[in-house]
């Protein structure tokens, strides 16, 4: 259709206008800056702004000295390194098992892991509630079992709650890059290796891992910026008892009202986030940098 | 092949099936099954029923599905015009400028939503700009969340397209919008409709950014669900959450038919 189209065209040249090609790029910039740079700059200002009026770090000091604050990075961060711990382990195996142990069904399930994606993250938190709430299944089957009443598993509204649904909603983010580097994976290599007598342990060890290592970093330090940032499943699962930085936020400035205090620690979460996805960045540019010194030799 | 006996290969796949089973599909039919729910305090529900779904079909939650879908529809079209806009303008920028503009459109994928919340609230609760309480200030946000994703798709498309179509209608005389309206749209359309396809999904489970925002006319779905599984109707909530993965689905079904469609042509 488009060389139809081209060949209907006039051969003549034509002048063309002496534009910028860089030019175009300033309405998109300037919508996100608009939307999204404004916004987090005033942020940033609002965190220097005390109620009272003026500008001064009292906010900072006031919130990083209070103990609600402390408790809630510590759970951000523990429970978000250790999800994303959990996320490359699992991630690692499945993927693995997928792309070198193939069995009928593994693709299609490789696909629907794909579509998790797409889901809201809250839904695996109360799917988590069915399961291992107090009057869920889990602990239905387990009084049916052993008799006793009371709730034998009550670990839902903990942080290993949020860290379970956590671990659950994001290892496919982990899975993706790795089935994209096991496909790159020479099949020969493996075969080699093999028949040279190595185990399997041994050849996931020296060939596959060493392959697969920058997008395991990366879908790791993806995973653990999103595990940072994560908000909806901590409402759902742990909203009681545990306070991560995002759902600290949200109660400072909407359960409060007050808006410096929830700025200090919505740029303590930003620094924290926009640093290691720096390092994810990082990754991706080193795994871009290898896949191209491989194409060349 | 990495295990070559059956013993090891049966070994793999169950532990395999072992993990991923409790762990991915179980989450899908404890929601589906408990949408159907009439009480569950067993290990199955001791009855089933379809009032949640009836409940689901008119009053505030049909509203709340209404709004939803306004939301991301606008929110994926803003965002896939932004996005693909500045990933087809970055590729012939500079390398620096191109860096830059990288940079700023993933930079939302960084930042917690609910700090983007939080900076559209402070923005635009004061002059110039007054937008709080409104339903425009949760489609920005919506709009804000999702670029990234437009954009990074788009861009990874863009980079993949062999430039001699493009340079052959060029030294052919054709002007660059005509470059870009006949040769680069038609070839990226199936990326920008799996953008389009995944934009609308995001955008229609999005929580956070939401929860900061909504004013009380606009109240979205995942919202609705959160209120009622807050206040103890956890069988209504998975309901709704069902309702909202269907009608995600459907709409990303017809994006990828549209896509189909777009490659045959």
């Amino acid at each position: 259709m488009a060389s139809a189209a081209l060949g209907a065209m006039p051969t003549r040249p034509r002048r063309t206008r002496v534009l910028r090609p860089g030019v175009w790029i300033l309405p998109p910039l300037a919508a996100l800056g608009f939307a999204f740079l404004y916004p987090l700059a005033l942020v940033a200002l609002q965190s220097f702004s005390p109620d009272d009026g003026g500008h001064s770090v009292e906010p900072w000091r006031q919130v990083l000295a209070s103990a609600a604050f402390r408790n809630a990075l510590w759970n951000t961060v523990w429970i978000a390194s250790g999800a994303t711990a959990g996320c490359v382990v699992l991630g690692f195996f499945l993927a693995l098992v997928i792309a070198f142990v193939p069995f009928p069904g593994a693709r299609a399930l490789g696909r629907f892991i794909d579509t998790f994606l797409a889901f809201p993250s809250f839904l695996i938190a109360l799917a988590l509630v069915f399961i291992y709430g107090s009057a869920g299944m889990a602990n239905s089957l387990l009084t049916g079992l052993t008799g006793s009443h009371g709730t034998p598993i009550a670990f839902l509204a903990t942080p290993w709650g949020v860290l379970l649904a956590e671990v659950t909603y994001f290892t496919p983010f982990v899975m993706r890059p790795l089935l994209a580097a096991f496909s790159q994976v020479e099949t020969a290599q493996i075969e080699t290796a093999s028949s040279l007598g190595a185990r399997p342990w041994r050849i996931v060890h020296q060939v596959i891992l060493p392959e697969a290592l920058p997008s395991l970093a990366a879908g790791g330090s993806l995973a653990l910026v999103m595990c940072l940032n994560e908000f909806g499943i901590v409402l759902f699962t742990g909203a009681k008892g545990v306070t991560t930085l995002p759902t600290l936020v949200y109660s400072r400035a909407i359960l409060q009202s007050d808006y410096p205090a929830a700025c200090v620690i919505a740029m303590v979460n930003v620094l924290l986030s926009v640093a290691l996805y720096g390092v994810y960045r990082l990754c991706l540019r080193g795994r871009h940098r290898r896949g191209g010194s491989r194409a060349g030799a | 092949m990495l295990v070559h006996s059956r013993a090891a290969r049966a070994l793999a796949c169950g532990a395999f099936l072992l993990l991923a089973v409790p762990l991915f599909a179980l989450p899908f039919l404890t929601v589906l099954t408990a949408s159907f729910a009439q009480g569950w305090s067993g290990v199955l529900p001791s009855a089933f029923t379809t009032a949640h779904y009836a409940a689901a079909a008119h009053g505030e939650s049909r509203d709340a599905l209404f709004t939803s879908l306004a939301t991301a529809a606008i929110a994926s079209a803003a965002a896939l015009t932004v996005g693909s806009w500045a990933a087809l303008a970055a590729r012939n920028a500079g390398p620096r400028l191109r860096r830059l503009t990288d940079g700023l459109f993933m930079l939302p994928l960084a930042v917690p939503s609910v700090v983007v919340g939080l900076g559209l609230l402070v923005a635009f609760s004061r002059p110039p700009v007054l937008l709080n309480g409104t339903s425009t200030i949760v489609i920005l946000a919506h709009t804000v969340q999702v670029t990234a994703f437009a954009y990074q798709s788009v861009a990874a498309a863009a980079t993949r397209l062999h430039p001699a179509l493009e340079q052959a209608a060029t030294g052919l005389g054709a002007r660059p919008a005509r470059v870009l309206w006949r040769i680069t749209v038609p070839l990226l359309l199936p990326s920008l409709n799996a953008a389009l396809g995944l934009c609308f999904a995001l955008s229609m489970g999005e929580l956070s950014v939401t929860m900061m925002l909504y004013p009380p006319g606009w109240l979205p779905l995942p919202v609705r669900i959160f209120a009622a599984t807050d206040r103890g109707a956890v069988f209504t909530g998975a309901a709704l959450a069902v309702v909202l993965l269907a009608s995600t689905l459907v709409v990303l079904i017809g994006c990828s038919r549209l896509r189909t469609r777009a490659l045959y042509r």
